[in-house]
């Protein structure tokens, strides 16, 4: 398959008056064409900086791409100038953001917002633009698309204006978009309905997903590979499949043992003891240590290298390590 | 066994919106909730479920209706009585970065309804106190001293509760206690939740959009939409046998983190958006987004009936005196 996008060891980091907050730690993963992939994690894990990155929308200072590359069709773009840049977005790849009551400009309507990309990036006329927006419009499900495009923001409902989100960023046939948790500020009736949106996008027009969520419900029905994130780093990436049912590091299945379960009756949850590490001075070691029921004395020194269950499974856990199934091994028989 | 703490019946909150507009957030809501147990008030943004826990506390008047506490009506009591009635009653809110004040040490947090319900004279002993309730939420007496801001959101969450049993209520409103935190986080302050009440025989009203959480923690859950409350029975008949079809629309929206259970479910989804509160569709609220709605769901409101022992819901599929249930597919605006 083809990679469109590969990301190989991307550290970023952000200055600030405490200290440098080391955000992602050497990130590396890839997308297919025409593939989601769904990077999981909780606040503060490093899941948007990762894909603001990828846009280049860290703001340098105090942010900083202090290492690794990030090559999306061949072409890096960790060395691109802006100008360079801002022929990519957007056209290439676009983003949608979580919020849509503030994605949008309140004195500008939501044609005149539709169009702007367009007429930015494509010698094209008003008359031209207007019938793509139309056609756009239609796409995403929004009824009675002429009447609506001379309409502001504030006269749209949350579901709606996120179907406009989304029209934007799919305006200029972007190949890979970028959705940074696009359905947690909708309610669970609209959820389900942006999310079969998605399907039938990804459909008609082959784009490449990249969706930042901390919903494994959301991901259970979207994504065809998973990447879990925790402070800064990658710890587990497979199909999703593998992740659900092959779970390997201790902290997704803390994740999966820790959501309640609509299907399931008198299921105890099981939370995760702890919070994250601070990523002012991350730990040496596995950051997920001192949270971690398995954990041994390696953990807390050194990260454990990466183990390849299969092609599409990698593991960053010493549990993988022969060692510590021989540990295991002879703990148990005392 | 069924001892009712709070009744509340028929209860309306209208607001009066400018432009002689009404915005009728509660209409007309029936329920009771027994001593020591954990009732659910679940449904989307704007649907009054919010509404329904201020009115109760009396934190909003009522427009009509009465809410009994122990038999005797809250809105009727004196300021002297209803001093020592929030006593009895107190209430976690959703945000735990708004709700502390932030220039209030934890101490100061915590003691603060001690003091102004004037239950200790001696600072020593209110100090115990407040360590005791430190430690009953899983936090401990070398916070008592810091800041609100020294806290993740988990733990402010903490201090929230331990701020609502200061007063050794028997009952306490939850207003989105946990939407506000990571999952890994939400299980804790839900489980810590679930071990206070068998501790100290709390009963809880526990207002949540998250119904996959709601049906974690409650023994019996009641629906709302547009102000109605649509269907009411216990926790597990709910996801077992939903008979209101915007019960069934919800359950289904609702993805479950288990890819196989997920790619083989049969989705409803709802088409179009909540109407507006202000100009509630005639008849059945409902109906404008309702697969089953028939000719009657327009006209007539549907009565709240006790379809089997403990089932309630409003909806004329299953009231027996209406004779053509054919679906009209008009009715549904889109």
């Amino acid at each position: 398959m083809d990679k469109i996008l590969e990301v190989k060891d991307l550290h970023v980091t952000f200055s600030t008056y405490g200290g440098t907050v080391k955000a992602v730690r050497g990130v590396n993963f890839y997308l297919n064409k025409g593939e989601t992939l769904a990077i999981v994690g909780e606040s503060g894990c490093g899941k948007s900086v990762t894909s603001n990155a990828i846009m280049r929308l860290i703001p340098e200072p105090p942010g900083k791409i202090s290492n690794g590359s990030i090559i999306f069709k061949n072409k890096e773009l960790t060395t691109l100038s802006e100008k360079e840049m801002r022929s990519i977005r957007g056209v290439d790849i676009s983003m949608i953001f979580q919020d849509p009551m503030t994605a949008l400009n309140p004195t500008l309507t939501i044609g005149t917002q539709l169009m702007e990309g367009l007429q930015q990036h494509q010698q094209i006329t008003g008359d031209q633009a207007k019938s793509k927006a139309i056609e756009m419009m239609n796409l995403v499900g929004i009824p009675n698309p002429a009447e609506r495009l001379k309409q502001y923001p504030h006269q749209f409902s949350g579901g709606m204006r996120q179907r406009i989100v989304i029209a934007m960023a799919l305006i200029c046939k972007p190949e890979l978009l970028i959705a940074d948790e696009p359905t947690t500020a909708l309610d669970v009736t609209i959820q389900a309905q942006i999310l079969e949106l998605f399907n039938e996008i990804q459909e008609v027009t082959g784009v490449s997903i990249i969706l930042i969520t901390h919903d494994l419900g959301v991901v259970a029905k979207i994504a065809d590979r998973i990447a879990v994130m925790y402070a800064g780093k990658i710890i587990e990436v497979g199909t999703k499949r593998e992740i659900f049912y092959q779970t390997q590091h201790p902290y997704t299945k803390g994740l999966l043992h820790s959501v309640p379960r609509l299907d399931l009756q008198g299921e105890k949850l099981t939370p995760i003891d702890g919070t994250p590490p601070d990523l002012f001075s991350p730990p040496q070691g596995c950051p997920f240590t001192a949270r971690c029921p398995l954990a041994m004395e390696v953990c807390d020194k050194v990260y454990p290298v990466t183990t390849e269950r299969s092609d599409s499974h990698k593991v960053d856990c010493w549990m993988q390590d022969d060692r510590a199934k021989q540990l295991l091994a002879t703990s148990a028989e005392k | 066994m069924d001892d009712k703490i709070l009744e509340v019946l028929h209860l309306k909150k209208h607001f009066t919106v400018g432009k002689g507009q009404v915005l009728q957030a509660v209409n007309d809501v029936t329920f009771n909730v027994k001593r020591g147990e954990t009732f659910g008030l679940v449904g989307e943004s704007g649907c009054g479920k919010s509404t329904i826990g201020r009115t109760i506390l009396g934190l909003y008047d009522k427009t009509d209706g009465d809410v009994l506490y122990d038999g005797r009506n809250v809105h009727d009591l004196n300021e002297k009585d209803r001093f020592q009635f929030y006593r009895r009653m107190q209430m976690i809110f959703q945000d735990p970065y708004a709700s502390l004040n932030p220039r209030s040490t934890v101490k100061e947090v915590i003691s603060e309804p001690m003091e102004i319900h004037n239950i200790y004279r001696d600072k020593k002993e209110q100090l115990n106190r407040v360590y005791q309730l430190l430690e009953e939420v899983g936090l401990n007496r070398d916070h008592a001293n810091r800041y609100p801001h020294e806290f993740s959101g988990g733990q402010r969450q903490r201090i929230g509760i331990a701020r609502a049993l200061a007063l050794e209520p028997d009952f306490i409103i939850a207003d989105e206690p946990i939407s506000a935190l990571d999952v890994s986080v939400q299980a804790q302050v839900v489980n810590l939740l679930k071990a206070l009440q068998i501790q100290k025989g709390l009963t809880f009203l526990f207002i949540a959009h998250d119904l996959s959480m709601v049906k974690q923690i409650s023994d019996r859950i009641g629906v709302m939409y547009l102000g109605h409350l649509v269907e009411l029975t216990e926790s597990t008949t709910l996801y077992d046998d939903p008979l209101h079809p915007y019960t069934k629309a919800l359950l289904s929206a609702i993805p479950i983190p288990d890819p196989d259970i997920e790619e083989a479910r049969e989705r409803i989804i709802l088409k179009g958006e909540l109407p507006s509160p202000i100009n509630p569709p005639s008849g059945c609220v409902f109906r404008t987004r309702c697969p089953m709605a028939m000719e009657i769901c327009s006209k007539t409101k549907p009565a709240w009936q006790e379809v089997t022992q403990d089932h309630y819901v409003a909806c004329h599929l299953y009231d027996e005196t209406v004779e053509n249930k054919e679906p009209v597919k008009s009715l549904i605006r889109n």
